[in-house]
């Protein structure tokens, strides 16, 4: 197990505001981090912190491998995506690979081979040719998930990944995750804590700092403890953990 | 009764109308409408699907309304005013490009301001330009009847640059269009694309207004687009069907503009806008069939 990412004494965030201060994480080969914290306290800017999307004010962040291009895959929140853009599926999933082919290439036909692939894999395949303002909320999560995956990066960072869509989608979700982590260290963003813990092995709870919990059982007290108010959700028909005022010895993962 | 007369007297009319048509094309001026409005359909084709896929509309009106500072200020300075108005609405693109990347900012009120101040600047330069600016009109509503040869060199020119631009790199610029920070966070030079593009989006405006001039470009870098986006969710099958589109409704605008003597900008758009009719008309048409026939199963 090697570190991928590591972040070291940074600050970050937008012209006039500092929203994460003097941070730490390493993320290391089949990490799988949970990253929770309420609204505004600086989830998705960690993300674009570790994409390279912003510059640390302080500190810095590292990556350990010389292919940089190929290092991280991406999930954004699905918010974000113009539905009425004329774009196919296939396109988007092949868009994984920009720049794995040095950026401006064009691709082969073993990379869209590659994409059928991933479509298949995401039981997607039949919603190749059909535009993506014509899928449903589950079926183009699949897509940027195929798009995130195609070019088997060391780390997959999925942002919010479980809005609009379906227990059922989320649940097959959790399950591909779990497969994939097996390649791939992943680094999930959720406000659902509920259902986050039960699969994450570790918590990093973000609220203006980060605090890093090298296991995914946490209490409510420690949660205040870390300032991180967060409402703690369960779902019934999931395996979840339930979380409250017990007492347990720190487990201890690899 | 009258039925063979009347059907002779069509088919004559149709055979002088064709005729017309061939008897047309020994005039340079008219072959050099024709090819202006194949060029204008390829160049605005291309680079229209980019814009109305990527929602750029207003700025794409900002930028071609901002040109005509340019072109006030080549009269006063006595240079080409194509030169002028392509420096001027590049530097303004760039500019749109550049401030609409600050947060802080907002975009459709900065096009506005630049949108009004190239006009103003615009009609202050003519004025103060001692005599009469004579081709000023055709500037605002274009004449396709009176496009020279430089004007036809220039166009392309620039198609040749944006056939080139578009396909070498097609996948790398829908990508940046759809998920702008998709592609940062795959490290591509998102920036230089899209001063690239934009400047390219510029030129063909400034070299367009030629054709149908300042206040109907917008009409030929969206119309053509937006019917072919009634038929198909492709990039690059937008591109392909607007230039289609354009060239069919401009040389349609031209022969009408041609026979009744009326403005070709006006005809073209008029043609334009009737196809898109007729498009939206028949695509309606079968989305109803579809349910009805849905509906009887």
């Amino acid at each position: 197990m090697s570190e991928i990412v590591e972040i070291r004494n940074a600050s970050v965030g937008y012209s006039d505001d500092v929203v994460l201060r003097n941070i730490n994480l390493s993320i290391v080969d089949q990490d799988y981090i949970g990253v929770i914290g309420p609204n505004g306290g600086g989830k998705t800017t960690l993300v674009k912190l570790i994409l390279g999307l912003l510059q640390p004010m302080q500190g810095e962040v590292i990556y350990h491998s010389n292919n940089k291009e190929n290092l991280i895959g991406y999930l954004p929140q699905v918010s974000q995506t113009d539905r009425s853009f004329p774009i196919t599926v296939s396109e988007v999933v092949l868009s994984g690979l920009m720049s794995a082919k040095g950026g401006y290439g064009k691709f082969t036909r073993s990379d869209k081979a590659r994409a059928v692939e991933i479509l298949e894999m995401m039981g997607i395949i039949h919603l190749k040719n059909k535009s993506i303002g014509e899928l449903s909320g589950g079926q183009m999560q699949r897509a940027f998930l195929g798009r995130a995956i195609i070019s088997e990066p060391r780390l997959l960072i999925l942002d919010e990944p479980n809005t609009f869509v379906d227990n059922k989608f989320e649940h097959d979700l959790y399950e591909l995750l779990r497969k994939l982590n097996h390649k791939m260290a992943i680094m999930m963003v959720s406000h659902d804590v509920g259902t986050i813990t039960s699969y994450v092995k570790t918590i990093a709870c973000v609220n203006r700092n980060l605090h890093y919990h090298p296991s995914n059982i946490i209490t409510q007290s420690q949660l205040t403890a870390y300032n991180c108010p967060i409402q703690l959700i369960t779902h019934g028909d999931v395996p979840h953990t339930v979380l409250g005022e017990h007492h347990h010895h720190d487990h201890k993962h690899d | 009764m009258c039925l063979t007369p009347c059907w002779v007297n069509i088919t004559t009319t149709i055979i002088n109308m064709t005729e017309n048509i061939f008897h047309l094309f020994e005039y340079e001026f008219f072959r050099n409408a024709v090819f202006a409005a194949l060029l204008a359909s390829l160049t605005c084709g291309v680079v229209g699907s980019y814009i109305v896929a990527k929602r750029m509309v207003f700025i794409s009106g900002g930028i071609t309304h901002a040109s005509f500072g340019g072109i006030g200020i080549a009269y006063y300075l006595g240079l080409n005013p194509v030169l002028g108005a392509a420096v001027f609405s590049i530097l303004s693109a760039l500019g749109i490009e550049y401030v609409s990347g600050k947060t802080n900012v907002r975009e459709d009120s900065a096009i506005g301001i630049l949108w009004s101040f190239g006009m103003a600047l615009g009609i202050i330069f003519v004025f103060m330009t001692p005599g009469y600016a004579p081709n000023l009109m055709s500037y605002l509503f274009g004449s396709i009847l009176t496009v020279g040869r430089t004007d036809l060199w220039l166009m392309v020119a620039l198609s040749a640059v944006i056939l080139i631009f578009f396909i070498r790199f097609y996948h790398i610029i829908l990508f940046i269009a759809f998920d702008e920070e998709y592609a940062r966070s795959h490290r591509i030079a998102v920036n230089l694309f899209k001063y690239i593009i934009i400047s390219l989006v510029a030129l063909t405006i400034v070299l367009n207004i030629r054709v149908v001039g300042i206040i109907l470009v917008i009409s030929f870098l969206t119309i053509p687009q937006s019917t072919a986006n009634l038929f198909t969710n492709n990039l690059r099958q937008m591109m392909v069907y607007s230039t289609l589109i354009g060239i069919f409704g401009s040389l349609s605008g031209i022969y009408i503009s041609y026979f009744m003597n009326i403005p070709s900008g006006a005809t073209i758009i008029f043609a334009f806008v009737m196809i898109f009719g007729i498009a939206k008309a028949i695509q309606v048409g079968r989305v109803k069939w579809g349910i009805r026939k849905q509906m009887e199963k």
